[in-house]
């Protein structure tokens, strides 16, 4: 049970430091190196003692419920395979901290990197000890995230944001890919349990879906794993300081992937599509990679393309599809790590003392920093996979592998031919770092003198020289435990299994892959030796035989045309034009409107008794109907517009006089007058006419008006054809009740102010809320220019009409008071009335001019507006107190003097704020008109 | 007949609502957008059907069904539909002249395409 | 919590307090802040209680003016309308205080403007009365308007035109569509056209269908899908950040519309009417997600990029709601109240950030970030992560709960391709912006402009992103627990009894002091 807690904590210690690094906000390189190194260290203990419990064979399983809609469990789980990669994980973690420690310099912020280290580290642990596959995808992508941060960790440099950002998109990518495969497995073997995944290949095998999750799945290792052709975000990510190459480039990311070929290997390898797809990738990446390394002249450079190649070696390993292959892959792993991790900090050690990372300027470096120079050999021997080195068992047993592979004709001869040329090249160019840096002649124009490190930048080299050493001379005792618990989980999930038959022993007797060895070695040596004398490598700024634009330029390209293809795109959609927005509307609608009409199946509409059209209702909609022409016709002559604009909405509340409407009768008319009104004042401080030539072109013309009658014939067809069914409604019981329960003979109003007040609550909100916003508009504004029209309204109207309009007013007082009172049981009610008001105090405004509204400005009809939603609101909540739902009314009929018989109900009341609300927000919009009108305009 | 015709001059208005609509210049808009909304109010008034003579107000005299009153429903419903599209146009109104003054075109793009 | 009231508060409370804040705008505007903010806070503290009233899996309904539905309007509570409250009263929480930050002293009336649009937004939650819908869309609508105007910019006013224009012409065919759903079916009410819907006769069974779409169509505006989308960037890139923000839940509404309606009436249960946008919605709904991550990678400006993440959020949501099974629904939701909460911190982050980059503002070009820089990069961070919906934010796990429920369906092949790529897009767009904005140098230092949002405190516009940042961890911790969440209430979705029962089915409550004579009568049922 200890050991099984213990599997959280491993993940959760790095976090933890991480944010305990962030939350004290203590910058100083010391402090933060020392929480990451004991961080780190902590973890590496834990892996420790969680050894023996692998070692016996056994799988610690630890998890708490996340996301059971996903059946995704923040779980963790340690089998030989994860141990392993922990061990490397926090191994070489601690060894990078160190060293990092030792090479930022004073300038960097050491806090933020080591924080994102941490991260890092925490999302790599997360992904090998993840126990479902969608846990994993998450911290997958949390890798590339954190990755992003620390490639782009020197923010100035451009190359450090380009590389970052290549990384996070390619990787991005890939973890993308990998998520759907994820999904695609879970639905295949309807768990994303690994315990299950690993147990049921024959199942997923045996899926239709089998391919495309495979696929997606590669797509994800390759990316991350830098496989061809995906490989060419590596190099570009050694902007990175060089601790993060040497953790993310050898022992860590780029192995995420690797990983996961073995992790799932047992579930998705050993079938035909497998084995092509991977080999051949690993194949050509090896080749590639190998050869490219050859002509780089960064040291980091030439690291980059040889890491690219050994993943490739690995990948190759797995993709063979056999049981010793992947015992060697995960071998292979092992030692690539440790003989890369730190070839890359002696490169950083060298760039560190050099100022220089170009091999054409470092030359004979081996007087100035012998020891470093000793390292370096040791280590790149291994890299080239000399005896005595771990680098030579683990190539050996490729070898071995590539050999006894009896696959297609094909490659019987192609995969010998293939390893053999990438060993070659391999030596190589393991040769010319050494040769390059330390020897063949003088430093060519250093900025300073190089020297040996410091002593603990170097101790991290050396631990992991003398881990390549005993690895490489006493296997046995040194490794084979390790990669035996590895290899097992690798092969069978770590749920029991057998591993083959293999000897790590250094000498197998002359055969065929020690002939190999020998083979590369030679060539290798001869090959590189022959460049330096006869080419000069120094003298070829490309990679020859290779297109000079690699994947790079693709990717930036695709990129970049990607991003012009967008812009264009969207631009051109997206034009800034309110007419073609509101043309798209219009013709989305139609088709939404007229779809299912037209594909239904034309159905018999039940007739319904319709009476005949008066000769009074033709007149009028005859005059209706040349009103509308006249404004379609004359609307770039503004004021002349407004006429029969006028007109159509006379006519309108006409119709509704004829149809037995008298509320929306008057209703329609009074808002009639107060919009012609607003629209005159507004016509102040707009143009008199549209400016000629905007009218947009007769073609344009013509296919709006088309747009327009289609449209029109849209709303008249449906119009029509509800006026043809028979009426089928809830509103009988509005006629039913208004007088037993609502208390008022006019049905309409009692729906307003009782049945739907709450609808009302919400309109005299948006009028009052319209004139706040109009008021705020206005209030603050004074009219730069002179009104376009000539004349002020002060000066418009003759005498006579402010004398009527004064005359009218208390009139129109009483009227609106009548109108309020009887709104119950006859046309009127709150609204009207409150508009019957207005518009006569508006008509004082305009009539009576300037001055007058001067006088009348400090009039603030805000607090009617306020006032009147607050009776409103107050009303509806009364209720609550008679323990009735909001807006309930009560009401009884007290006899009033004069006016009779009155509705009490405390629906008025709440009618009393409608009218409140409706004077106060028509009077603040008008006013705030007239007054600009009214106030001097600047000579 | 009646519903042909009814049909006919809410179609009408629709049209030239529309028409007004995809003008170039914010007034423009305006009076499309007016003209729109008496399409719409008659559309939902009719939406209760043609009854002439026949006022929802219940004094009691006649059964109080459809067959003797027009639907109050959709009447009522015209009344707050009237409401809002007076307050919505009034805002719209000033925010076109504020906007002319600050963008010095009535254009409903605020620049004019010919300059 | 016997109190039957509870559920209408959410609209009364903010109409009281802007009626208030009316009366007492220009007097005491210190005090406006304080009140705003305290009804807000009470509105927060209503929309928990209703959240955990609604768990218990029971429909509530509230009956206005105490008439029966469907011949009053009704209110009703379910899981999804409590979950939209709550998200709206956080948001708006959030703005709110950011705003308090200097926003709201450029114009007059900020504080009752922005509890109205509180109070449209919950109305259109909670009403269960089809016209009641419009007259809250108008509410919140109005409401967006003046906030939008707030501060009167050239820009805005520019962008208003086009805002109000496009949304009075959608209202008008809202108008239609209700109307025309009355004269078919004769009713209003919600769970009304869900039980007449489905035995609707063939004659007017397309009249149904088209209403249908039309009433989609208009959601589909607020909801900003393609094509109806085109006025959004403008708009919310001219607001100022708080009321950007506050945006972000608005296209949330049509959004919400659209699954209501889609579920309750026009679902796989519609009789003749059913599945009426089905063959639309999921792919229009991949093509605004496509077009919102393209948007995004071509913007130019960083509130330019979150307003395209808004537009890619909402297709992601309209996707899963077109897909139309409960698991999709509920990966939408997940997904939903996510992008919501990212969207709006990252207007907001938006703003901070254009105040201190001087003359370069948001504006996507090297410039010189003169503020706490780690602490700006790594809120940036966090919201990018949230946004692209990478993990391990919940943003992710709604979109891998999408693209399960996906899996099944016969879109399974498109949905999942453009899900990845979009997302992919989008975190592109993100890497792009973070590392230009915080890692690009100025090649010369800029002088310090004061901008919108440098003046005024910024603790309380600190407060407000914290509050947000820290809402997302807590989405993505307990994302078991919003998971359950957000399943139940897709269960409820389109298990429609419980809805309509309670609707229908609610009595009127006999008033205790009782002066309408005939209540007995009515408490008799007698129509």
């Amino acid at each position: 049970m200890t050991a099984a807690t213990a599997v959280p904590l491993l993940a959760l210690i790095p976090f933890a430091a991480a944010l305990a690094l962030a939350a004290t906000g203590n910058t100083r390189r010391r402090f933060a190196a020392w929480l990451a190194g004991l961080a780190t260290l902590a973890a590496l203990a834990l892996v420790a003692a969680t050894g023996p419990a692998v070692f016996s064979g056994a799988v610690l399983h630890w998890s708490v419920e996340w996301v059971p809609a996903l059946s995704l469990t923040l779980g963790f789980r340690l089998d030989g395979l994860a141990w392993m990669f922990a061990l490397l994980i926090t191994g070489i973690g601690a060894l990078v901290v160190l060293y990092a420690a030792y090479y930022l310099d004073a300038k960097d912020p050491a806090a933020r990197f080591f924080m994102f280290l941490l991260l890092f580290m925490c999302a790599m642990l997360g992904v090998v000890l993840a126990d479902n596959l969608v846990l994993l995808v998450v911290f997958w992508e949390a890798t590339s995230l954190t990755s992003f941060l620390l490639i782009g960790f020197w923010q100035h440099r451009a190359d450090a944001r380009a590389g970052a950002r290549m990384a996070l998109t390619v990787t991005g990518l890939g973890g993308l890919c990998l998520l759907a495969g994820v999904l695609l497995i879970g639905h295949i073997c309807d768990s994303v349990q690994l315990d299950v995944v690993l147990a049921s290949g024959d199942l997923i095998r045996a899926h239709p879906m089998y391919v495309p999750a495979l696929i997606l799945v590669l797509l994800g290792c390759f990316t991350k794993s830098a496989q061809f052709p995906f490989h060419f975000w590596l190099p570009h990510a050694m902007a990175a300081p060089t601790p993060v190459s040497a953790y993310l480039h050898s022992a860590t990311m780029v192995k995420a992937g690797v990983f996961l070929l073995a992790r799932l290997y047992p579930a998705l390898g050993s079938s035909e599509p497998w084995f092509w797809i991977v080999s051949l990738t690993g194949l050509t990446t090896l080749l590639l990679g190998a050869y490219t390394a050859l002509f780089k002249h960064d040291l980091k450079g030439l690291l980059a393309y040889s890491t690219i190649s050994h993943l490739g070696l690995i990948t190759l390993l797995f993709g063979l599809d056999q049981p010793l292959a992947v015992v060697a892959g995960v071998f292979h792993i092992l030692n690539h790590a440790t003989f890369k991790a730190s070839l890359f900090m002696v490169a950083g050690i060298i760039d560190h003392e050099t100022g220089s990372r170009d091999m054409r300027r470092l030359n004979g470096l081996w007087k100035y920093m012998p020891w470093t120079g000793a390292l370096a050999m040791i280590a790149s021997a291994a890299m080239a996979g000399v005896p005595l080195l771990n680098g030579f068992l683990s190539k050996e047993m490729f070898f071995a592998e590539i050999i006894r592979h009896q696959g297609h004709v094909a490659l019987q001869w192609l995969l010998p031919l293939g390893a053999t040329l990438a060993g070659a090249f391999g030596v190589a160019y393991s040769l010319r770092f050494i040769h390059d840096v330390f020897f063949n002649g003088q430093p060519v124009g250093l900025t300073k003198v190089p020297h040996e490190p410091p002593r603990f930048m170097r101790i991290t080299v050396e631990m992991l020289v003398v881990a390549c050493l005993a690895v490489g001379l006493t296997p046995d005792w040194t490794i084979a435990h390790v990669l035996a618990v590895g290899a097992r989980g690798a092969l069978h999930g770590g749920i029991g299994g057998t591993l083959p038959a293999y000897s790590l022993a250094i000498w197998h007797g002359l055969n065929l892959p020690l002939l190999m060895s020998a083979i590369a070695l030679i060539t290798g040596v001869a090959l590189y030796f022959s460049l330096h004398r006869w080419v000069n490598l120094h003298r070829l700024d490309s990679t020859p035989a290779l297109p000079k634009h690699g994947g790079r330029d693709v990717f930036l390209i695709l990129l970049e045309n990607g991003r012009q293809r967008a812009v264009a795109v969207t631009s051109g959609l997206q034009n800034g034009s309110l007419q073609r927005y509101l043309l798209l509307l219009i013709l989305f609608a139609m088709v939404a409107g007229a779809w299912p009409i037209v594909t239904a199946s034309a159905p018999a509409l039940a007739q319904s008794p319709a009476p005949e059209p008066g000769f009074g209702f033709i007149v009028i909609w005859m005059i209706g109907l040349a009103a509308v022409a006249a404004t379609v016709i004359m609307h770039e002559r503004r004021l002349l517009a407004l006429l029969p604009l006028g007109a159509v909405g006379l006519v309108v509340s006409l119709t509704f006089v004829y149809f037995s409407a008298p509320d929306l009768a008057l209703t329609q008319l009074l808002v009639e007058v107060a919009t012609i009104i607003l629209m005159m004042l507004a016509l102040h401080w707009l143009p008199a006419e549209s400016a000629p030539g905007t009218r947009g072109s007769p073609a344009r013309c013509t296919r709006d008006a088309i747009v327009a009658i289609a449209a029109g014939g849209g709303v008249a067809w449906l119009a029509w054809s509800v006026l043809k069914l028979p009426v089928e409604s809830i509103s009988p019981y509005f006629l039913e009740t208004t007088k037993s329960l609502g208390g008022g003979t006019n049905a309409v109003n009692v729906i307003i102010v009782d049945y739907r007040g709450f609808d009302t609550m919400g309109e005299i909100t948006v009028m009052g809320v319209a004139a706040l916003i109009i008021h705020g508009l206005l209030s603050d504004w004074r009219p730069a220019e002179a009104p376009a029209l000539p004349t002020r309204p002060g000066d418009t109207h003759p005498l006579m009409l402010a004398l009527v309009a004064r005359l009218l007013l208390p009139l129109a007082a009483m009227v609106s008071l009548y109108l309020f009172l009887r709104g119950h049981n006859l046309p009127g009610g709150g609204f009207i009335a409150g508009l019957v008001l207005a518009i006569a105090l508006v008509m004082q405004f305009v009539g009576s001019g300037r001055e007058f509204v001067a006088q009348r400005m400090s009039m603030d009809f805000h607090v009617w507006i306020g006032w009147g939603l607050l009776i409103a609101g107050a009303t509806g909540i009364g209720s609550w107190f008679v323990g009735a739902p909001f807006l309930t009314s009560t009401y009884d009929y007290p006899i009033w003097p004069l006016v009779g018989e009155v509705p009490l109900a405390s629906a008025s009341l709440f009618d009393l704020g409608v009218y409140l609300t409706v004077v106060g927000s028509t009077m603040v919009a008008l006013i705030g008109l007239a007054r600009l009108s009214a106030t001097e305009p600047p000579r | 007949m009646m519903a042909a015709l009814i049909a006919i001059a809410l179609g009408a208005l629709t049209a030239g609502g529309v028409y007004l609509m995809l003008r170039a210049r914010s007034f423009d808009l305006i009076l499309g957008l007016t003209l729109l909304s008496y399409a719409v109010n008659l559309f939902i008034f009719f939406m209760g059907r043609i009854r002439i003579g026949a006022a929802p107000i219940v004094d009691g005299k006649l059964a109080p069904t459809l067959a003797n009153y027009a639907d109050p429903l959709p009447q009522a419903l015209v009344l707050t539909a009237i409401v809002i599209s007076f307050a919505m146009t009034a805002v719209l109104l000033v925010i076109a002249l504020r906007a002319r003054a600050a963008t010095g075109s009535d254009h409903v793009d605020g620049r004019d395409p010919i300059q | 919590m016997s109190w039957t009231h509870w559920i209408v508060v959410p609209i009364v409370l903010p109409l009281m307090t802007g009626a208030l804040l009316v009366l007492i705008g220009r007097q005491a505007p210190g005090w406006t802040r304080l009140i705003s903010l305290a009804s807000m806070l009470v509105l927060l503290v209503v929309a928990m209680l209703l959240l955990r009233q609604a768990d218990d899996g029971a429909v509530q309904a509230y009956l206005l003016s105490n008439w029966r539905a469907p011949f009053g309007i009704a209110l009703a509570l379910d899981r999804l309308s409590a979950l939209m409250v709550v998200l709206a009263a956080l948001v708006g929480l959030a703005a709110l205080l950011f705003a308090t930050g200097g926003d709201d002293r450029r114009g007059v009336h900020f504080h009752a403007l922005f509890q109205f649009q509180l109070m449209g937004l919950n109305g259109a939650f909670l009403t269960a009365d089809l016209f009641n819908l419009f007259v809250f869309f108008e509410v919140l609508l109005i409401a967006s308007y003046g906030l939008l105007l707030h501060g009167a910019a050239v820009a805005r006013l520019k962008a208003s035109i086009h805002y109000v224009g496009f949304n009075l012409a959608g209202s008008a065919l809202f108008l239609i569509a209700v109307s025309l759903l009355y004269g078919v079916t004769g009713t209003l009410n919600m769970a009304d056209l869900a039980e007449r819907v489905p035995g609707i006769g063939a004659d007017r069974a397309p009249l149904v269908r088209s209403a249908a779409l039309l009433l989609l169509t208009v959601f589909c505006i607020k909801a900003a899908m393609l094509p109806l989308n085109f006025w959004l960037t403008d708009t919310y890139r001219s607001a100022s950040a708080p009321v950007a923000a506050l945006f972000a839940i608005m296209t949330k509404v049509g959004v919400y519309a659209v699954l209501r309606m889609t579920t309750l009436v026009f679902g796989d249960t519609g009789g003749l009417a059913a599945h009426a946008a089905s063959p639309w919605l999921p792919v229009l709904a991949m093509a605004t997600l496509g077009f919102g991550a393209l948007t995004a990678l071509a913007a130019q400006q960083l509130n330019a990029v979150v307003a395209a993440c808004v537009i890619a959020s909402a297709g992601t949501v309209l996707l899963g709601i077109g897909l139309a099974t409960p698991a999709s629904v509920a990966a939408s939701l997940v997904y939903l109240v996510n992008s919501t909460l990212a969207g709006a911190a990252l207007f907001l982050l938006a703003e901070r950030i254009a105040a201190v980059r001087g003359a370069s503002a948001d504006r996507l070009q090297p410039g010189h970030l003169s503020g706490p820089r780690a602490e700006f990069g790594a809120a940036f961070f966090v919201l990018a992560v949230a946004v692209s919906g990478a993990p391990p934010l919940a943003g992710f796990l709604g979109k891998a709960m999408l693209l399960q429920a996906a899996g099944n369906t016969p879109l399974a092949g498109w949905v999942i391709a453009v899900i990845l790529a979009s997302a992919l897009l989008i975190m592109v767009a993100m890497a792009r912006s973070g590392s230009v904005l915080f890692w690009h140098p100025a090649r010369a230092h800029t002088p310090l402009v004061s901008k919108e949002g440098a003046a005024g405190s910024h603790e309380a516009q600190r407060w407000s992103l914290a509050g947000l940042i820290a809402l997302l961890v807590a989405c993505s911790v307990f994302a078991g627990p919003l998971s359950r969440y957000a399943q139940a209430a897709a269960a409820q979705l389109f298990e429609r009894r419980g809805y309509i029962a309670a609707v229908l089915g609610a009595q009127p409550v006999p008033a205790a002091f009782d002066v309408r004579r005939e209540m007995r009568a009515r408490q008799t049922g007698r129509p």
